[in-house]
């Protein structure tokens, strides 16, 4: 069977965002399914998308591989991106990256032998006030990583906690999602 | 924010409104804007007003497009032809260029604002249909922008005949998937039409032949946002905030070392030293550059010279960078120039769509291999010279602007700091000890 053969009404909904002669737009929203459903796209599914849109799976592969997002191989539960960029470096991306490489024993591309984490190193996500910044898969933004924050997040993670849960027990969670933010007790050169 | 009246010590006549609701209770439902004044201004336009009208006033307020290049809003919008074609209205959501968060909360915290703005543009340059391009990685945004697109279609808000003016419009959301080029108005329009997102060459300008071959104008979130308090409240209102030729409210970010980073509504024209001080509450160490208005305006030293410097499009111009989106990163004393551009080089040869070469040679393979002989202590005058060849090289030269973005960091770097790159050529180290800064 078919990936999309059950969801005729959502791509439907889909198509209908675009002109009827442009089913080609929907290429991005079809990726981003499959890519969610199934934490990876591969080449039978480019096929069949290709074959939605009206083009070739070629072409399909050549969109995929333009963007961050969509994998070409399989991620793990818990697809961990990482911003890399200036202002969250400022805030200490580099020393968490390589703190996540060595608990996780994973670089990009790998999945934990449990299969709950691959790792990915990601370009500035615009919440450059709150680095460092991770983002679980196609999740809100887990904010302002502290040490303290990324234990009790890969705690949460570990036991298959939904995310939605876990956030509540990273400390200072109130804090985030704001458009600024105060740091209390962080004044000073200290 | 805190509760009380918000001014700007600059310009008392300032008052914030793009984020007057940013932060509150509820703010992102149709409720609590409808409670506030939500959708009377495209009421009384869209019932009263013709669309040539909407767009002289835009043009009369000096409102510039809040997306870095600057281009006044309203000389874009009569760029669009009166020719009975679907016309479409696309929102830039795609905020991408590093230091720059603002329209996010925009979506977030008030979507309806950006709707009603879509809606004034729509109607504006007879557009009836409209999507908002938005970044793939904003979910939060996604979700609340949709959910209150939803809210608007139930209620009128949006769809067929608003406001019994005869007027259609349709809006749309459609994600991107994590690709800086697609802010490129045209790499943009490319993605939405499921292709491969490199730049168009322009002519023909999105206006003549734009998404889907049709008159097209990409306008930014904090732009279209503008609108709707410039038609709310008169052009003169909102121009007799800010410069001569900068006109209205901004919205600042501030990251890096900050007490408070975050983003701050201000009007043009407001010294760095008031919105990094009074707004961010100071540095949290000892600072020595800033980046003024996002990763691709050159870096300027942190000194009382510079930070005494309006921010305004001309003033940043003749000081040898730019305004951009206003979006501020403080770098500090300990951290080396050198290892930050090379941060930044990386993250624009990254981004390189490839098309041309001198981008996809130049940004993404001669200038980050440079960098890396730098940091391993093996590069010597020679690289130094061959990285401002390059430069020169590749500024000016390509389809699009993500090139000269990749090329201006490293030349304010190599105006103001150029004692750091000298000193990993004699030395092969940094000329700063950089300690962990992760908390």
């Amino acid at each position: 069977m078919g990936f999309f053969d059950d969801k005729q009404e959502w791509l439907a909904e889909v198509f209908a965002q675009y002109p009827e002669d442009r089913r080609r737009s929907a290429l991005m929203p079809l990726l981003r399914r499959v890519q969610q459903d199934e934490g990876y796209v591969d080449f039978e599914r480019m096929k069949e998308i290709a074959e939605l849109v009206g083009t070739t799976a070629t072409e399909v592969a050549g969109v995929m591989s333009f963007y961050s997002y969509y994998q070409g191989l399989p991620t793990g539960k818990y697809h961990i991106q990482v911003c890399r960029t200036l202002s969250c470096k400022l805030a200490g991306a580099d020393e968490l990256w390589h703190t996540l490489t060595e608990r996780l024993g994973i670089l990009p591309g790998e999945v934990t032998p449990d299969g709950r984490f691959s790792l990915q190193a990601v370009e500035c996500l615009g919440s450059c006030h709150t680095g460092p910044v991770i983002q679980v898969g196609d999740e809100p933004y887990v904010e302002r990583v502290t040490k303290a924050r990324l234990e009790a997040l890969l705690e949460g993670l570990m036991q298959d906690k939904p995310l939605d849960e876990v956030r509540k027990t990273l400390p200072d969670e109130d804090k985030m999602g704001k458009a600024t933010i105060e740091l209390d007790g962080e004044g000073g050169a200290s | 924010m805190s509760e009380g009246p918000i001014t700007s010590g600059h310009d008392p006549r300032f008052t914030p409104t793009l984020y007057a609701h940013v932060g509150r209770p509820n703010s992102w439902t149709l409720d609590y804007y409808l409670g506030h004044g939500g959708y009377e201004t495209a009421r009384a336009v869209l019932t009263g007003k013709q669309p040539e009208e909407v767009v002289e006033e835009v043009k009369k307020s000096g409102l510039r497009g809040r997306g870095g290049a600057g281009f006044p809003t309203g000389v874009k919008w009569s760029f669009m032809p009166s020719d009975g074609q679907q016309h479409y209205l696309i929102a830039n959501a795609d905020e991408s260029e590093p230091a720059s968060f603002k329209d996010r909360y925009i979506m977030e915290d008030d979507p309806h604002q950006l709707i009603e703005g879509m809606i004034l543009g729509g109607f504006a340059i007879r557009a009836t249909k409209g999507y908002v391009y938005i970044r793939g990685e904003y979910k939060k945004a996604y979700d609340r922008l949709t959910a209150a697109i939803r809210e608007a279609y139930e209620r009128g808000y949006l769809g067929k005949n608003l406001f019994g003016s005869g007027f259609d419009f349709d809006l749309y959301v459609h994600r991107g998937a994590g690709a800086y080029i697609c802010g490129e108005e045209t790499a943009l329009m490319n993605s939405l039409e499921g292709l491969r997102a490199n730049p168009r060459m322009k002519p023909p300008f999105p206006a003549q032949s734009g998404l889907y071959g049709k008159p097209t104008t990409i306008n930014n979130i904090e732009s279209l946002a503008s609108v709707v308090h410039i038609l709310q409240r008169g052009a003169d209102w909102f121009a007799q905030m800010g410069t001569d030729r900068s006109k209205g409210m901004k919205l600042f970010q501030v990251s890096g070392p900050a007490r408070r980073p975050g983003v701050y509504e201000l009007p043009l024209g407001t010294p760095f030293r008031e919105l990094i001080y009074d707004w961010a509450g100071g540095p949290t160490e000892p600072i020595k550059a800033f980046i003024p208005g996002g990763s691709s305006t050159p870096l300027l030293p942190f000194t009382d010279e510079y930070l005494d410097l309006p921010m305004d499009y001309e003033s940043l111009v003749a000081a040898g960078s730019a305004l951009g989106t206003g979006g501020v990163i403080l770098i500090p004393e300990s951290v080396c120039i050198v290892d930050a551009m090379w941060n930044l080089i990386r993250f624009y040869g990254h981004e390189s769509c490839g098309k041309c070469t001198p981008c996809r040679e130049g940004v993404s393979g001669w200038l980050p291999q440079l960098f890396e002989k730098f940091e391993r202590g093996r590069a010597t005058q020679e690289d130094l010279k061959t990285m401002e060849d390059l430069l020169d090289q590749i500024e000016g030269r390509s389809f699009c602007p993500l090139a000269d973005a990749a090329v201006w960091p490293i030349r304010g770097a190599l105006r103001h700091f150029r004692d750091e790159f000298l000193h990993h050529i004699e030395h092969g180290t940094c000329a700063v000890k950089s300690g962990p800064r992760w908390r």
